[in-house]
């Protein structure tokens, strides 16, 4: 599988952004480079306030960078676009409309026909497994439930790249596990390029192909590990040798990044 | 404690048992107001205050007196709710605007409508006009402050998502904006029904020809007290029947909301 003969979806280059703060200007990425693969599963690891975030803003387009750009599939991007889909940590569902009016909402701004866009919303409502709730409001629903609608969401307004915030980073753990797998099947099956973000090292390695370690700030890319593990990876995979081996060489950059930022 | 309790049946009282019981309270509160000798002469109980509902009808004041002051609160806060919707979102987009309204709107918020009611007589004359122009004035202040910091209070999260939806600042504007403003719309109108209402004896203080303001005002000038009660008590139904309009309304278009209890 080199990576080299696959299609560049993704091209993050010299991307640098600083901030006006309080105390003159931080520098929140400083210099990322990144060739994201299309249908690649990229997982981005670091400790908090090493950019991570602004990354992800920037490659939706909520966020411009100081210098440097994005492309995608060689264009490079500005402002917000479909093709770019982002799932919150939030959820950030809409309150006043139900669970299927939410995962319509992508599609209406498309203005596609509206037997369609029910049609559409129903299948991945049925996806998320969330059937039965269509008419559900979100005040209704758990924390995983909502995150599921999330999903169901971006990936109803068709996008070719996911970018997900620390989707799960919210819900316990049963439920985390649970999404996980499920996001899983669900990339199997759709084969978008995914870009997620997690704090979580084991949740990186159970998703991944790729994990970018990033360096505390001013942020910038300290090291990109191979998942080297055949998917599908189920919960048995942590058990696996090489999970531990991986687990420890991760954990162990992260944790120095970590005590980097508490100095 | 604990042992007791279960030796004990706990008795559940209907909500509806309970008002039942406070209006029996409040009537008997009222009875020894009535008995009382000093207080006698300001509250006289329920059977000489209901018949004065038929002392007004015959006198030709009570229908008159109900639909003037209605008038000015309805012409006044539909005047005031539609200035305060523009207003607050034009708050809300644009800094300047925000910089240079807010401070009055507060300013002038907090200055009892009766201290200015006089001046508004001098520039518009008697009647019902400036007492129109005065329930405009308070309600368009309560009504525009709390609908823009409620659309100050929207989660960007959501416009974000929205906008990664594909949704143009029109859509953003229309489908999220509107939308989550609804409740503090609805709070606004709620605040400013109360605001129109305690607005109302100083509006009919403009040399009203007719009103509940101005009734209890003139009704006091000649001591009937029975009457006047009346009209107090008046004033506190409509009040009550006007929020339990709006609650009806909140529960129709904002039942997704979530609730803290």
């Amino acid at each position: 599988m080199a990576r080299e003969d696959k299609l560049v979806k993704l091209k993050i280059d010299n991307v640098y952004k600083e901030y006006e703060g309080r105390n003159g200007k931080m520098v929140a990425l400083n210099g990322v480079n990144l060739d994201i693969a299309e249908n690649e599963f990229i997982c981005v690891v670091g400790p908090s306030g090493c950019g991570k975030s602004t990354l992800l803003n920037i490659i939706a387009g909520l966020l411009e960078p100081t210098s440097g750009a994005v492309y995608l599939d060689g264009k490079q991007i500005e402002g917000t676009g479909v093709e770019r889909g982002v799932v919150f940590q939030q959820y950030a569902l809409f309150p006043w409309r139900t669970v299927i009016k939410n995962v319509m909402f992508g599609l209406e701004m498309k203005k596609v026909p509206k037997d369609q866009t029910e049609q559409i919303a129903r299948k991945y409502i049925k996806a998320v497994g969330l059937e039965g709730f269509e008419n559900s409001y979100p005040k209704e629903l758990s924390g995983g439930m909502k995150q599921r609608v999330a999903i169901a969401r971006a990936y109803a307004a068709n996008p070719e790249v996911l970018l997900l915030d620390e989707p799960f980073g919210a819900l316990d753990a049963q439920t985390r596990v649970q999404l996980q797998t499920e996001l899983l099947n669900t990339w199997e099956q759709e084969k978008k390029t995914c870009f997620f973000i997690t704090h979580d090292v084991d949740e990186a390695i159970i998703l991944a192909q790729r994990v970018i370690i990033m360096s505390a700030r001013p942020g910038r890319i300290k090291k990109i590990v191979n998942i080297d593990i055949p998917y599908p990876r189920t919960q048995e995979t942590k058990s696996h040798p090489r999970f531990l081996e991986l687990k420890a060489e991760i954990w162990n950059e992260v944790y120095q990044e970590f005590l980097a930022v508490r100095k | 404690m604990n042992e007791k309790g279960t030796k004990k049946k706990k008795i559940v009282i209907s909500d509806k048992v309970w008002l039942l019981i406070s209006l029996l309270a409040a009537l008997l509160v009222w009875y020894l107001l009535s008995i009382g000798e000093a207080t006698g002469r300001s509250f006289p109980f329920a059977d000489k205050v209901v018949p004065s509902v038929k002392t007004m009808i015959d006198r030709g004041a009570f229908w008159k007196d109900i639909a003037s002051s209605m008038t000015c609160v309805g012409i006044g806060f539909g005047l005031g709710f539609v200035t305060a919707l523009p207003v607050a979102f034009l708050m809300a987009w644009y800094l300047p605007i925000q910089k240079i309204i807010e401070p009055w709107i507060n300013f002038i918020r907090n200055i009892p409508a009766l201290a200015y009611a006089p001046l508004l007589v001098i520039t518009f004359g008697v009647g019902q006009k400036p007492a129109v122009i005065l329930i405009w004035i308070c309600t368009f202040m309560t009504m525009s402050i709390t609908i823009y910091q409620g659309i100050k209070n929207i989660d960007v999260t959501l416009i974000k998502a929205a906008r990664v939806l594909g949704a143009n600042d029109f859509d953003i504007f229309l489908k999220i904006i509107c939308p989550a403003t609804v409740p503090f719309i609805i709070t606004a109108i709620r605040l400013g029904l109360g605001a129109a209402l305690t607005t109302l004896l100083a509006a009919e203080s403009t040399g009203a020809q007719a009103g509940i303001g101005m009734r209890i005002r003139s009704l006091s000038n000649s001591f009937e007290s029975a009457p006047m009660l009346m009209y107090i008590i008046l004033l506190g139904i409509i009040g009550l029947v006007l929020l339990k309009i709006v609650d009806m309304i909140e529960r129709k278009l904002t039942g997704w909301q979530e609730k803290i209890n």
